[in-house]
């Protein structure tokens, strides 16, 4: 166990599955008959040409962060939060609903609006997450199948709102009507075009809740509700309590994450609003290995490759959905590599000491 | 074949379970494999049957040493072993459960298979049918099915642990007769776990007994024609001895005086999927302790769990000094000052992979924010009072058991009003178990009732001022510990009340 948590080894297990995915990549777009290099270049540009073109990074990383240190909570509490994607969307509607309804208000009280709009995603995202919780906890429904029930259903939701309610007039059902401008974060520049106050939100998140799952009882309880809910509740931890806690918390961020997709990155409503973001942020949390200071930088990295790769088809005429390959490769062959690790490790301990179970660290740690 | 096993050797931890066997099993014997729990028989039996190594000594097949890494290797080697929930698979049929595990196919040839199953079937009287879903199958069934399944396998030599857990009278003298036939005519060699006397009495050509990690007796069993009254119980009565040793000398401790009732339990009825208990009525008393025998999976830990709301009450009530709990909340208990503790230490107490700081934070602190600095110093204090070796900073599975029990000693409130303790002892060296009772009957004299279950006799005898007898959902009350043999305790846990 020493030998391959210490120095060397460890860095290798960090560098190695990078050349490994790196080196699958560049074969892989050999194989389309493009240069390696030269597609690299071009989702760096894609991502880093600019100030313009970084705000799309930072866009990205927005909700992708907020969702992902939400996950961070539940995986902590032992939980698949899969239903993190209903909670996005479901933050999404709750404050495109805000938008749509709220339009009588003057525009000096835009702020206002503005604040209520998030309060509203918020509201939604905790409500989707609750309704998981409850199922999970109190009628016995696996949090991944009441998850997957609870997207299914947001999805639904949403297309029905804007081939409905949400109609635009002589629009296609592509999305809502438009919100109005004071309905939306105001960007901070026109060269640099993010939402201020959600960055801001998120390095708050960022920084605050491992704070409070380091600092506070709550966040103790978590873990140990995570590691063993038996014993925590003979050690008088309210497993329940604490593990619905950990729902709303990541629903609350989840809705952040959803509203500023629709009140920001789109202007409207549409029903692909989550996109894949919180399916993205487990894969996040499982990349960090539970350890929260790497999220922003995990999340910094895929942030880069999916809103340069946008650039892929203009100039090589490449699907962006390349990018998409490009980062599943690097998630499967860490996610192998930290297999492997765990394997070697358990194997280890097995022969040092007779008895003494693997040490539950992490969500590889989790699944029973 | 022969098996003959050598010094054999194997420690847990501070455990020495199996300590310097020699013994040897001739072909077409069945050998009875006698001891209380934790005497060490499972461990010899998974060393030979390949689920573990041995850590010195030498198994030796028809004189040539012989070395298992797995069930499998064992199984090639002609030993396979029959666990007490056959590892059969639910969805499969009969016959599909038949054929696995089979080496030498990729494509099993099901009609060869079907009539081979058929065969071997009606050769030891077994009543398999080759399409029924194992899942609907009785424990009798599955077992029959893993024996037939091992022996087409090529095993000879067959080891069955507790076999007769579970499965009515006939069911039982349908495997007796079969394991006759097969030790007796086919040269199979028999190997039977049980704590069951008459089973082994009854089966068995020989019995060797195992205590605390050691061989310390050997008896040839009476033929079975001669086994009559007198007999039988002559040999249990030997057996009883060579199993539980001596009785030990009268325990001293303080006398507390018993007052009112805090804990009470009217016609309390709990089931699970093994069995069922009736209208158990009990008052505990502040300062009483109350010791529950019986061997495994009798009843102790499911009566001990809906007693604290940790199992669902069937029926009838819980009373906590007067207040009505049943199938309340464990917090509920918890908050009343009701604590259980379990037998199973990291599976069920402590949270592996949480230091021993975080867990002293998880009963003691109050409040929302974690002063650790403030918390470390309490835990090193503890520590040191409870004498347990480790830092606080050490995860929880770093210690050794005795350490851990100690830390769960530490975890627990001040003053409980009831103790409900699975094992409190087990797996411990004779020293931290002291050390356990010391603690226990410290709070016992300021008033804390203990309920707890024990596979140790004279552990039981010692410290209870009753005891309660499980056996196959029938409870037993001793009322005077003090003119109770361990002897008599030992028919009692098998089953024999008209003896107690």
């Amino acid at each position: 166990m020493r030998n391959l948590s210490s120095g060397p080894a460890r860095l290798a297990f960090v560098l190695l599955p990078v050349l490994l995915s790196l080196l699958l990549a560049a074969l892989l777009v050999l194989s389309v008959g493009r240069e390696p290099l030269e597609v690299l270049q071009k989702i760096w540009q894609g991502a880093f040409r600019n100030t313009r073109s970084f705000a799309g990074v930072l866009n990205f990383w927005i909700p992708l962060s907020l969702a992902s240190v939400g996950l961070y909570v539940t995986f902590r509490a032992g939980l698949w939060n899969i239903g993190i994607e209903g909670q996005i969307l479901a933050g999404a509607v709750f404050s495109s609903w805000g938008a749509l309804t709220f339009d009588f208000f003057p525009p000096e009280l835009a702020p206002l609006q503005l604040l209520l709009q998030i309060l509203l995603g918020v509201a939604g995202g905790m409500l989707w997450g609750g309704i998981t919780g409850v199922l999970k906890i109190w009628l016995g429904v696996n949090e991944i199948f009441g998850g997957m029930a609870l997207n299914a259903l947001a999805g639904v939701w949403g297309i029905y709102l804007i081939s409905g309610p949400w109609y635009p007039e002589g629009g296609s059902a592509q999305q809502s009507r438009p919100f109005l401008d004071q309905a939306l974060y105001p960007a901070l520049s026109r060269d640099l075009p993010v939402g201020m106050l959600a960055i801001v939100m998120t390095v708050i998140a960022l920084i605050l809740v491992p704070l409070l799952m380091a600092r506070t009882r709550w966040g103790l309880q978590l873990k140990a509700t995570g590691n063993n809910p038996r014993s925590a509740l003979l050690l008088g931890v309210p497993v329940g309590r604490v593990a619905m806690s950990a729902f709303l918390v990541c629903g609350a961020l989840a809705g952040i994450a959803g509203s500023y997709r629709v009140m920001f990155t789109y202007g409207s409503f549409r029903p692909l609003v989550a996109g894949g973001i919180g399916f993205l942020g487990l894969l996040v949390v499982l990349l960090s290995t539970m350890r929260p200071f790497w999220i922003p930088l995990i999340t910094f990295v895929f942030s880069a490759i999916l809103a340069g790769s946008t650039r892929l088809r203009v100039s090589l005429q490449l699907d962006s959905s390349l990018a998409g390959v490009l980062q599943g490769t690097l998630v499967l062959v860490f996610i192998l590599f930290q297999g492997l690790r765990q394997r070697l490790e358990t194997r280890r301990s097995e022969l040092n000491t007779e008895d003494a179970p693997a040490a539950a660290s992490g969500p590889g740690g989790l699944l029973g | 074949m022969d098996i003959e096993l050598r010094n054999i050797h194997k420690r847990f931890g501070s455990v020495h379970a199996n300590n310097d066997i020699n013994v040897t099993f001739p072909a077409g014997r069945i050998t009875g494999i006698l001891g209380e729990n934790g005497a060490g028989k499972s461990t010899l039996m998974k060393i030979l049957s390949g689920f573990q190594p041995a850590d010195s000594g030498e198994i030796l097949l028809n004189n040539v040493a012989a070395q298992f890494d797995s069930p499998e290797d064992a199984i090639q080697e002609g030993i396979g072993m029959l666990q007490q929930d056959p590892l059969d698979i639910g969805a499969f049929s009969t016959l599909e459960n038949f054929v696995y595990g089979r080496p030498e196919k990729v494509l099993p040839d099901w009609q060869t298979a079907r009539t081979e199953l058929e065969r071997a079937s009606a050769h030891l009287g077994f009543e398999l049918e080759a399409e029924a879903p194992v899942e609907r199958l009785s424990i009798a069934l599955r077992q029959q099915l893993e024996i037939v399944r091992l022996l087409a396998l090529g095993v000879k030599a067959l080891i069955l642990d507790e076999p007769t857990t579970g499965i009515s009278a006939e069911q039982k003298s349908t495997l007796f007769e079969a394991l006759q036939q097969l030790a007796h005519q086919d040269g199979v060699i028999v190997l039977l776990v049980s704590h069951k006397l008459e089973d082994v009495i009854t089966l068995c050509d020989k019995v060797v007994v195992l205590r605390d990690g050691r061989l310390i007796g050997e008896e040839e069993m009476p033929p079975p024609g001669e086994a009559d009254e007198a007999v039988m119980s002559e040999t249990k009565s030997q057996l009883v001895h060579l199993m539980f040793g001596q009785e030990l000398g009268p325990h001293i401790r303080a006398q507390v005086a018993l007052d009112r009732v805090v804990l009470k339990l009217e016609n309390l009825q709990v089931r699970d999927r093994r069995l069922q208990i009736d209208n158990l009525d009990l008052s505990l008393r502040r300062g009483e302790v109350i010791g529950l025998a019986g061997l495994d999976n009798s009843g102790q830990s499911l009566t001990m769990r809906a007693i604290c709301g940790l199992e669902t009450v069937a029926g009838g009530r819980v009373l906590l000094e007067d207040e009505e709990m049943t199938n309340r909340s464990y917090r509920r208990f918890l908050h009343r000052g009701v604590v259980f503790g379990a037998a199973g230490r990291l599976e069920e107490g402590l949270i592996a992979g949480l230091t021993l700081t975080e867990h002293m934070a998880l009963v003691r602190s109050d409040g929302g924010v974690l002063d650790w600095a403030a918390l470390e110093g309490m835990t090193r204090e503890s520590l040191q009072h409870y004498d347990v070796r480790g830092q606080a900073g050490d995860r929880i599975e770093q210690l050794s058991g005795g350490n851990q029990q100690r830390v769960l000693m530490a975890l627990l409130p001040e003053n409980p009003r009831v103790l409900i303790l699975e094992q409190p002892t087990r797996g411990l060296d004779v020293e931290s178990a002291r050390w356990i009772w010391q603690q226990l009957l410290e709070r016992r004299e300021s008033g804390t009732a203990i309920i707890f279950s024990s596979a140790e006799l004279d552990e039981l005898v010692a410290y209870s001022d009753r005891i309660l007898v499980f056996h196959a959902g029938r409870v037993h009350e001793v009322a005077d510990v003090a003119a109770t043999t361990i002897d008599e305790l030992g028919y009692l846990i098998g089953g024999e009340f008209s003896r107690g």
